[in-house]
């Protein structure tokens, strides 16, 4: 499989990164010099095999599903490039 | 009382409880020879003020007679570790200006057992690089030197390494995802352990690949690992992944008796072009082993080949969903807009501005891995060989083996700059030997035994059952004292 300079500019797109489209030869060939090497996977028998999910067979914790920490906007709010009105302020998102 | 800050963790616990030094002198030689070690680049946010405060709190409590283990050692903390209002931005500069307003759960158990911060160490961007190289703050040197060249302590903990060797501080917090503990470990003469994933908890720590990430300590000694490695870990509500499990005492864990262990050679790290001055030490390691009353056995993992590339699928595809995050909305730098700009723009723009080029580069491999139709190709079948690779370590537990022995790195530090402009595989390749244990979810410790010709570190690696970080620590031990490794790298900063 090989990436394409068209599924580079997909793939940026996909990961929200922008690239000039002078680039994208460039980041194609890399792509594809990476993927290249992950294709010696195709040398494994993985016939019946189940994903890994966690290396150690435990369930996942449960709790009570009850409010245990709140009531801090402000410090939430406090990084934020933009903040106005108790909220986080983007550029318009809908026409 | 002017070297003070060239002292393990062990000798400055017991002078501090002796009443020799205080810590408020401890730190004070350490934020000394922190000024003087600018040309090394390892701290990227220092904390001075704060630590004399830690350090006078930390006196309080000694005086009192009943202070934990690190209490009043200073410490370097990595830069990927939340600190409460102290720039925490995993080297990169999405994450310009981000102070924290909560800190990890690690952090927390350090400062709780009454360490002193000294300030955040540089590290690769986001934690992925084996040099150092990626860093928003320039590249770290290595304080080993043997000619003009400027080395790379390795990566992606090269901070934490070069301040640790350099005797900057007492200690360092390092974090490992393929290698990233052990590498720069080997690369400066250090001692490196990466637990138990769920040993240590993640709560805290920015994310890189959540399934593979863990913190452990970076070190002068295996006994002081032992000793940091305790004061770490916690069972932690906060980490969903945090095992329930008590933390035992590591350090009593080094009784020097490791008679009867089974040790594991694996045929499948003899690595094509391996440099015979690594295969000569590695012998010379197991020698070491078997003559304190190890038995050293041939193993077999005959999935190894198949980690880097299951592990350069399954880490970038984790990284790609948690970077997802820094989008210019709640925190760190968000992009100048243009006219008419709207919230794609805005995305865009600040991550290709915000991530360095091999953060972009993991970002977008990780989305193509997981998009449709390349999904069961790629990230599944990666899954499942590392299934298969971790098998191959049960067995041969299963088997008996105790431990694995294994060089930490394919060679010694290499120069700044001579990887720049390869193949980004080749970097890749650094983490051959240590890719394994992440994907296994194995404790694994880079401890120093040898210099090469030229006079630089090497390192050798042990590999450990699930849990035994004790037993893991203590043919560590054994290995040290067999090695009697002292070299430090003489001053040129």
């Amino acid at each position: 499989m090989a990436i394409t300079e068209d599924e580079a500019r997909k793939v940026a797109h996909l990961a929200r990164i922008a690239v000039k489209d002078a680039d994208l030869p460039a980041l194609a060939q890399e792509l594809n010099g990476i993927l290249h090497f992950m294709e010696q996977l195709n040398e494994v028998d993985v016939e019946g095999v189940q994903p890994m999910t966690g290396v150690e067979p435990m369930r996942l914790k449960r709790r009570q599903d009850i409010v245990t920490d709140g009531e801090m906007q402000d410090l939430i709010l406090k990084n934020a490039p933009d903040a106005r009105e108790g909220f986080f302020a983007v550029p318009k998102v809908v026409e | 009382m002017s070297d003070l800050n060239k002292l393990t963790i062990a000798a400055a616990r017991d002078g501090l409880r002796k009443g020799d030094f205080t810590s408020a002198e401890l730190t004070e030689t350490c934020l000394v020879a922190i000024e003087a070690a600018g040309a090394l680049n390892a701290w990227c946010h220092k904390t001075p003020e704060k630590a004399r405060e830690m350090a006078a709190a930390a006196d309080k409590r000694i005086a009192a007679g009943d202070a934990p283990a690190m209490c009043g050692i200073p410490l370097g903390i990595k830069d990927l570790f939340c600190t409460r209002d102290v720039p925490s931005q995993a080297a990169s500069r999405i994450l310009d200006g981000f102070l924290p307003q909560y800190e990890s759960t690690v952090t927390q158990n350090l400062w709780d057992a009454g360490a002193v911060m000294l300030g955040k160490l540089s590290m690769d961007e986001f934690a992925m690089g084996s040099s150092n190289e990626s860093a928003c703050y320039g590249p770290v040197v290595n304080p080993w030197k043997v000619d003009d060249r400027q080395l790379t302590p390795g990566g992606s903990s090269g901070g934490s390494a070069a301040a640790v060797a350099a005797d900057l501080c007492l200690a360092a917090t390092g974090t490992d995802t393929g290698g990233s503990i052990r590498q720069p470990a080997a690369f400066t003469g250090t001692v490196g352990l990466k637990p138990t994933y769920g040993r240590v908890s993640r709560w805290g720590v920015i994310a890189f690949a959540s399934s593979l990430d863990q913190a452990g300590p970076m070190t002068k000694t295996v006994r002081d690992a032992a000793i940091m490695l305790g004061a770490m870990a916690s069972v932690d509500a906060k980490d969903s992944t945090s095992a329930e499990r008590a933390v035992p005492d590591y350090e009593a864990a080094l009784t020097g008796d490791i008679r009867g262990r089974r040790i594991g050679i694996p045929r499948e790290y003899r690595m094509e072009g391996m440099s015979d001055e690594i295969d000569a030490l590695w012998h010379k390691a197991a020698e070491m082993l078997r003559d304190a009353g190890a038995e050293v056995v041939d193993i077999t993992l005959p999935h190894t080949k198949y980690a880097l590339p299951a592990y350069y699928v399954i880490a970038p595809a984790e990284a790609s969903s948690n970077l997802a995050r820094y989008d210019g909305v709640r925190y760190g730098r968000r992009a100048r807009l243009g006219a008419g700009d709207g919230v794609v723009e805005m995305y865009e723009k600040t991550r290709a501005e915000g991530f360095g080029p091999e953060v972009q580069r993991r970002v977008m491999i990780g989305t193509y891995v997981l998009s449709a139709g390349f999904y069961d190709a790629y990230y599944n079948r990666a899954r499942k060989v590392r299934a298969l690779i971790k098998r191959d370590f049960d067995q041969v537990f299963a088997d008996g083996i105790d431990a694995i022995l294994t060089p930490a790195t394919p060679s010694a530090a290499f120069g700044l700059g001579e990887m720049s402009g390869k193949d980004p595989v080749e970097m890749y390749l650094n983490d051959v030997f240590t890719v394994t244990v992440n994907l296994a979810g194995l404790p694994g410790i880079s401890v120093p035994v040898g210099l090469d010709r030229q006079g630089l570190p090497l390192g050798m690696q042990l590999i450990g059952r699930p849990w035994d970080e004790g037993g893991l620590l203590n043919l560590a031990q054994s290995l040290e004292s067999a090695a009697g490794f002292t070299a430090k790298p003489s001053r040129w900063w």
